[in-house]
């Protein structure tokens, strides 16, 4: 059997490990962005001189032929489903038994004017890091479009080579949709010590040309004006569906799965970032872009090309991030405020909080939180699926606990305050 | 708005000023040195005037390259530093001693106030937390024309040192009055190294604590290792010898310190020579700290207690060596080389020792007289090619823990302790790990921690100095060192999401 990959992200190679684990299918993984799958994690510290580029590459280049997966670094232009075959820019055509669809997605543009010129980004694939350091090279003046995750990686990446950087978000509150007053505010007070100009409740209006096709300034609706010769943007993404629209496979916003990721195609597969759920999960997503949701379908999808019958679902949600200095980790659902299904209590010291959710009817635990405190997964996890009481003893605590050693946290005024629910 | 522009502008003048004052200075000594004048010494004068001439065309090299990574944060403090560099050096061409304590002031002294002022303004006005930004661009912590200028320098003192002692004697003159203080003698060259060596990991501890402070662990560590190399390694021994006891290291231990353990003069004969009773408890000390107190610690710690927290090899690659650390070579052939090596070195340690307690037993059926020799010869092997030269004159080149990792018999005992009988581990958080290979890159041992994080499982390895390193630089809080149960404790890889496809299809 043949399994032709397209796309070397977290989820294809995901996928591709999981079908050599269980089998000897013949494996070939189709990109063009890069030769060796990278960790586009890491591109922020690619860019910070905190890596090397080397160091972006999981595993050593023998690694895939040892595992006999071969790499081809071509990009697939056509896709016949009748023939089971991709065209590729080479015009190598492959044929295959089973075919993958991982090619992910790109930043999204909200027909700004100017939103095109050169130094105008998003930062999602390889290209993007080096684009990004040819066009900051030399420069004092940047803007970033957007308060997610991105925005604020963008920012960090520029600061780290002491560029002035005005951080325009369109909400009043840093991620409001997910943080709480206070959670936001920690990230506004990390935004500010490290000499970022934070805008709130800013939104862009267009991006000023230099008169040479390159951005000069970035204009807000308000009227303000921004000098950039760099301009980030970090509003989302969406998925990359044109190889599969094109082969007439059904789409929405994105390629069209069901739980087992086949397509509308016989033997194409969809997973990770480019594919849509026909069915929502148990959340109501139907799309999932994120790095870990990715590794996980890859390795679902991985099982399931190895004949295993498996359906995807959701486990319980975790995610984590870093707002400069300050860790984040989130597991299950804990909602930016109290509504009818959930209440939350907090703890908070500083710039170290934790937050808990529980369910209003049953008193089960949700989900919980941490800024600046390490918390084990398996013990949140766990917690959260055996849907247990959302009440704390200090004991609790020092389990749930993953800070480094002689971190001094005081485990029962944490267990006291995350328990005393009105 | 234009700060970055001035800082790259200021560096860059602050660059060719010090070209222009180094090939200055090194002018005037070759001056010196043709016409011979007093006090400095022609042959020495010329071997710093090329040194010098050396640095200034390694400083623009570096220069034109565009090092712009390298700020100098402080004027006063870098001019102070770069004032103590030349000073040592003019004081070993000759004039340390005619001069030794201006000369002193004006090198080691200058060099030390400089450098920790220079820390201070580089890392108090930043804000806590991870900054390796730069690390992998700056040529000097990267093989860069600077890095080798480093590495030649560091590794030519060590020569010097060990080989040709009396070329550093205008140095070793400036150290004479701490000497006279502290030991009631004058100095050495072994007293002066021991000096310069405990000053850098003191002022590069400032460094490393700083660097580090937002994490306890790492707070308590650094302490730790100054405290030790400062009082055990240095004012203590010294102490020892003003009062006409041997001087003796409480924190080395066989195999690492072998000669501890070894009979006849070049072994503990000369501890019990000099000193009946007290040199009767150094050496039980020694004896307790190898059999007894290193497998306890090793077994409840790891053998982190001691290669990160006590060694004094560690904590020079702890302090000075941690702008080098993520150097390191990490490819899987230097892993098989180095299970060879190290395990070898233990082997040799072992039969060596065996084999001159037998002789010794047997009064010299075995090896005769050559047994001095012998232990000489081993001694200069290991302990001044590989554990000096290379140890740590290598740092800008191979990283900070060669030594440890393809020479430390005490390290390859450790960690066989440490991978078959131990409580330690560094454990993985879940499915957590986002692959960014930070954990990996700044392993000293060059472990690929990332390999076992992206699939959640434990990090139980010999060669694991549990500096702790991996643990603060992670970006997602996903490794920490702990001491748990010894049972289970390399697990099988949990990534705990994927549990319900475990129990339907069986892991791995």
């Amino acid at each position: 059997m043949h399994v032709v990959i397209i796309g070397n992200g977290i989820a294809g190679i995901t996928a591709a490990r999981f079908v050599r684990k269980n089998g000897d299918a013949r494996l070939t993984i189709v990109s063009s962005e890069t030769e060796y799958h990278v960790a586009r994690t890491a591109l922020m510290y690619a860019y910070m001189g905190d890596l090397r580029e080397s160091d972006l590459k999981p595993y050593e280049d023998d690694f895939w032929t040892k595992n006999r997966m071969e790499l081809v670094l071509d990009h697939a232009t056509d896709l016949d489903t009748a023939a089971r075959s991709v065209q590729l820019a080479s015009g190598r055509r492959l044929t295959y038994d089973r075919l993958v669809l991982a090619t992910g997605s790109r930043p999204n543009r909200f027909g700004w004017q100017g939103e095109y010129l050169d130094g105008v980004q998003g930062l999602y694939a390889w290209s993007d890091l080096k684009t990004m350091q040819r066009v900051t090279e030399g420069i004092t003046d940047a803007v970033v479009v957007g308060g997610g995750l991105i925005g604020i990686e963008l920012v960090e990446m520029l600061r780290s080579r002491s560029i002035d950087v005005h951080f325009l978000v369109r909400e009043t509150a840093y991620m409001d949709h997910l943080f709480s007053r206070d959670e936001s505010e920690l990230i506004h007070r990390q935004i500010d010590r490290h000499g970022v100009h934070l805008h709130l409740g800013c939104e862009v209006d267009r991006f000023e040309d230099d008169g040479n096709g390159r951005v000069a300034a970035v204009t807000t609706r308000d009227g303000r004006s921004f000098p950039a010769a760099f301009a980030g943007i970090g509003v989302g993404v969406h998925p990359r569906t044109e190889l599969a629209e094109a082969a007439g496979i059904e789409t929405n916003k994105g390629i069209l799965v069901d739980r087992s990721f086949r397509t509308s195609a016989p033997d194409v597969f969809a997973a990770g970032d480019c594919a849509e759920f026909r069915r929502p999960l148990v959340d109501g997503r139907t799309i999932e872009q994120l790095w870990y949701s990715a590794r996980r379908q890859g390795r679902i999808l991985g099982l399931i090309l190895s004949g295993k019958d498996l359906s995807y679902d959701t486990p319980v949600f975790y995610n984590s991030a870093k707002f400069f200095d300050l860790e984040y980790q989130t597991y299950g659902s804990v909602p930016a405020t109290d509504d009818a299904g959930l209440e939350t209590r907090a703890w908070q010291d500083g710039t170290r909080l934790v937050r808990v959710a529980r369910r209003a009817d049953t008193g089960a635990l949700a989900g919980v939180t941490g800024f600046g405190i390490r918390l084990r997964h398996d013990v949140a996890a766990t917690w959260i699926r055996a849907a247990r009481r959302a009440t704390f003893s200090g004991q609790d605590v020092r389990e749930l606990a993953f800070d480094p050693e002689f971190t001094s946290l005081p485990h029962n005024d944490i267990a006291r305050e995350l328990s005393a629910w009105t | 708005m234009t700060r970055h522009t001035d800082t790259a502008v200021a560096t860059d003048l602050t660059l060719r000023w010090l070209v222009r004052g180094t090939t200055a200075t090194a002018a005037i000594l070759l001056l010196t040195a043709v016409f011979d004048i007093w006090p400095f010494k022609p042959l020495a004068s010329t071997g710093t005037a090329m040194l010098l001439l050396a640095a200034a065309v390694t400083i623009e090299v570096s220069r034109r390259s565009g090092w712009r990574s390298h700020r100098i944060h402080h004027r006063w403090a870098g001019m102070l530093t770069g004032l103590g560099i030349l000073g040592t050096l003019i004081a070993i061409s000759g004039v340390g001693q005619a001069w030794p304590i201006p000369m002193f002031g004006l090198g080691l002294g200058a060099l030390t106030v400089g450098s920790t002022w220079m820390i201070l303004a580089r890392y108090r006005s930043t804000p806590e937390g991870v900054d390796n930004h730069g690390v992998m661009t700056n040529p000097t912590m990267n093989r860069g024309a600077a890095g080798w200028m480093l590495g030649i320098l560091m590794t030519g003192f060590y020569v010097l040192v060990y080989w040709y002692p009396s070329a550093l004697d205008g140095l070793v003159r400036t150290t004479d009055w701490l000497s006279w203080a502290m030991r009631g003698r004058a100095a050495d060259h072994w007293f002066m190294y021991s000096l310069v060596y405990t000053l850098a990991v003191a002022v590069f501890g400032i460094r490393a604590w700083y660097r580090y402070r937002h994490v306890k662990y790492q707070r308590l560590r650094t302490l730790s290792v100054v405290f030790v190399q400062v009082i055990l390694a240095f004012v203590l021994p010294s102490i020892l010898v003003l009062f006409q006891q041997p001087e003796f290291y409480f924190s080395y231990f066989w195999p690492l310190k072998w000669t501890y353990l070894w009979p006849g003069d070049y072994g503990m004969g000369w501890i019990l020579a000099d000193s009946g009773r007290l040199g009767m408890f150094m050496i039980g000390w020694g004896a307790i700290m190898s059999f007894v107190a290193t497998p306890i610690l090793t077994y409840y710690y790891g053998k982190r207690w001691y290669c990160s927290w006590v060694c004094g090899c560690g904590a020079m690659a702890e302090t000075m060596g941690d702008p080098y650390r993520h150097l390191a070579p990490r490819s899987t052939a230097s892993w098989q080389l180095e299970r060879w090596m190290i395990h070898g070195s233990l082997l040799v340690i072992v039969v060596a020792t065996a084999v001159l307690w037998i002789n010794s037993a047997t009064e010299g059926a075995m090896l005769g007289s050559l047994s001095g020799a012998f232990a000489q010869t081993y001694g200069f092997l290991f302990g001044s090619i590989w554990a000096g030269v290379i140890g740590v004159g290598f740092y800008p080149f191979l990283g900070t823990r060669i030594w440890c990792r393809y020479g430390c018999p005490m390290a390859a005992i450790l960690g066989l302790q440490q991978r078959f009988f131990s409580r330690f581990r560094i454990t993985t958080n879940g499915g957590q790990c986002i692959s960014c290979g930070n954990c990996s890159a700044y392993c000293e041992m060059g472990i690929d921690v990332r390999w076992y994080a992206q699939r959640g499982q434990n990090i139980v390895r010999a060669s694991c100095v549990g500096c702790g390193i991996c643990s603060s630089v992670c970006p997602r809080g996903v490794l920490k060192l702990e001491n748990g149960p010894a049972d289970g404790r390399l697990g099988r890889p949990v990534l705990v999401e994927w549990e319900d496809v475990d129990i339907l299809s069986g892991y791995d």
